[in-house]
């Protein structure tokens, strides 16, 4: 028994073999919580219905049944199995703009946590690395963004570029920046110090192969937690800008933006205002749950229960 | 205590200096004219052009126009509204207790409910309780708000007709604003009835901007309470005989409740933001509506005024939440 063991410590361990012992580990940790399979289930379900939208709609996003024009849901009263969910004011089928709206809402999500999450790590990378002023002048900076509420400085953002969904997201982006800044500088700080990234450097490093190659590995795990938290909230708040006004413009169908069309109608037809939203709540929810076992999973000394 | 104090309000110069940069530089970046927007005049002659410029100070170099900003902001100047010409200031003093009345609510019913909640959960750690109070949390902290509020209108002043739609009193009732909180100038003008309406008009709203606070305050508390509970200390107070309700609310909840406190502080901010889409729904008037609605009327003055007094709201409730962790905390003052 003894004899085994020390010969397979003896052998080189591949980095492809540990690799997928890490992930095999990963799994069993993330699997351990039933929340977040549940999470990454719904959102694996949704990832495929936004890409197979034009298959599964059952209508299209745009065209308006005018004849058919508020109709409630299938089950209700007065339904029509044509259109499950019913039809919105126009007599668009909600089913099928929902099913459009994954795409939104997905790409929105993917796309500002990439925007600000390189960001993030590149500003949060330099300040961590070279403190001194630069340091000092990055953080001032982070401090100034996070005095205001994110939705405030985004809506303000939309007014001087002007309301459209891509300017909406930029704004988002800018909001949710300084959490990934302040993230890799703790890391690279704490990093820093290690007798690796000495050795690193004495081995003839310089300092971009430094910060990217020998300290940012070591930092991915607070980063993977909080990047999954920035996709949830830029799905939250690019809703409620759309909601507002001021994010996708109609006719777009954008969850938020559908919610803003439907708000005249709230007490006439609950259906065109419940449904955009239960589509909001489950996609934010699985991705929050996904997040929370992920944190558990990744960073144990992040673990809360 | 002191000199923790001054390193604090040190830090937070540059910050304000920064946030009043980009609240001066908001107009200028619009595009567009600044003088034409500011005027609210679309079309004029060159003279005019150059008037009005005068007037607004803008045909001096801009340092001197950010100094001359900045100098009118310290002495309570922030420039008069483009749509209503009424000072931004007086404008803000006249909405700002009705935000800060409908949060003030909100953070009560998050402080009631969401502590003991986590409380609960993290001591029947696992169980069905446990399990079903941090689902719901999750399901509270993954809400749209502005969604939620919807519902809440449907169900509660639709259906049941139990709650008004929206506004902060029954139009049946007309006094003289006195503190500018609705629930007191209710109580002071001594019409029967008055105070119920509010009441009644402040639960929706204050439930909807209740709801993400109370869900962060619940899940802090859990984690807070479930590390505490495995502290020595605790183990000894268990030993020594105390009763599980001494040993949970006095020696476990009051350390549990140092982090806690940092959350509740950061959930202000939090709420400001969460105000902006409540009052829209509720037609409450106070900031939050005043920004939305300045952003549609493109009045840039207020939305310029505003940015940056809602910053300096928020930097200031930082400042107290830190000092008083400085406080609970010792530890933390250096």
């Amino acid at each position: 028994m003894a004899d085994t063991t020390v010969t397979k410590t003896a052998e080189p361990v591949s980095s492809a073999a540990m690799r997928r012992q890490m992930l095999r580990e990963f799994w069993f940790y993330f699997s351990e919580n039933r929340g977040a399979v549940l999470g990454l289930i719904i959102f694996v379900a949704l990832v495929i219905v936004a890409i197979f939208a034009s298959l599964i709609a059952p209508h299209s996003p745009f065209e308006q049944y005018r004849d058919f024009a508020l109709l409630p849901p299938a089950w209700a009263e007065g339904g029509n199995p044509s259109y499950l969910l019913g039809t919105d004011p126009v007599g668009r089928d909600i089913l099928s703009r929902l099913i459009y709206g994954a795409q939104y809402s997905l790409f929105i999500g993917v796309f500002v946590t990439t925007l600000s999450l390189t960001g993030g790590i590149i500003v949060g990378l330099i300040a961590g690395y070279y403190r001194g002023w630069i340091d000092t002048v990055i953080m001032r900076l982070m401090d100034i963004i996070l005095a205001f509420p994110s939705l405030l400085l985004a809506l303000v953002l939309v007014a001087i570029l002007g309301p459209s969904l891509t300017n909406g997201m930029i704004a988002i982006a800018l909001t949710l920046q300084p959490h990934f800044v302040r993230l890799t500088r703790a890391a690279v700080m704490a990093e820093k110090s290690r007798d690796y990234v000495t050795a690193a450097r004495l081995a003839g490093a310089g300092p971009i192969r430094l910060m990217f190659r020998t300290i940012l590995p070591n930092c991915t795990a607070p980063l993977i937690v909080q990047a999954t938290l920035s996709f949830s909230n830029a799905i939250l708040d690019a809703a409620a800008l759309g909601f507002l006004g001021m994010g996708a413009q109609p006719p777009a169908p954008e969850w938020g933006t559908m919610l803003a069309e439907a708000r005249e109608f709230i007490l006439r037809a609950w259906w065109v205002v419940t449904f955009p939203g239960v589509a909001i709540l489950v996609t934010v929810l699985a991705i929050n749950l996904m997040g929370d076992g992920l944190r558990d999973a990744l960073d144990p000394k992040l673990k809360r229960s | 205590m002191f000199g923790f104090l001054l390193r604090r309000i040190a830090v937070l110069i540059p910050t304000f200096i920064g946030v009043s940069i980009i609240a001066f530089s908001f107009i200028r970046l619009l595009p567009g004219d600044p003088v034409a927007l500011l005027s609210g005049e679309r079309v004029m002659s060159p003279e005019r052009h150059a008037q009005i410029s005068a007037q607004l100070g803008m045909d001096r170099p801009l340092i001197v126009q950010y100094f001359d900003y900045l100098g009118g902001v310290l002495t309570g100047d922030f420039g008069s509204s483009i749509v209503s010409k009424k000072p931004i200031l007086e404008q803000f003093w006249a909405l700002f207790p009705a935000t800060v009345e409908l949060s003030f609510c909100a953070i009560v019913i998050a402080v009631a409910l969401g502590i003991p909640a986590g409380v609960i959960a993290a001591i029947k750690r696992g169980s069905i309780f446990d399990q079903g109070l941090m689902g719901i949390a999750l399901v509270g902290y993954s809400m749209p708000i502005f969604w939620w509020g919807l519902l809440l209108i449907i169900l509660f002043s639709g259906t049941l007709q139990w709650f008004p739609v929206s506004g902060r009193i029954s139009l049946m009732f007309f006094f003289p604003p006195v503190t500018g909180f609705m629930l007191i100038d209710s109580l002071l003008s001594g019409q029967k009835g008055a105070f119920a309406s509010a009441i009644s008009h402040l639960a929706l709203p204050s439930i909807v901007l209740a709801t993400i606070p109370l869900a962060v305050i619940a899940r802090q508390t859990r984690s807070a309470m479930l590390e505490v509970l495995s502290e020595d200390y605790v183990r000894t107070a268990r030993a020594k005989g105390l009763s599980p309700f001494r040993v949970v609310g006095i020696h476990a909840l009051r350390n549990a409740m140092i982090p806690v406190i940092t959350t509740i502080g950061l959930q202000i901010g939090v709420m400001l933001a969460g105000a902006i889409l409540t009052e829209t729904i509720f037609s409450w008037p106070g900031i939050g509506k005043w920004m939305v609605d300045s952003v549609f009327r493109r009045d840039y003055a207020v939305i310029q005024g505003g940015l940056l007094l809602i910053a300096a709201i928020i930097m200031f409730v930082n400042l107290i939440v830190d000092l008083l962790y400085g406080l609970i905390n010792p530890r933390i003052r250096h």
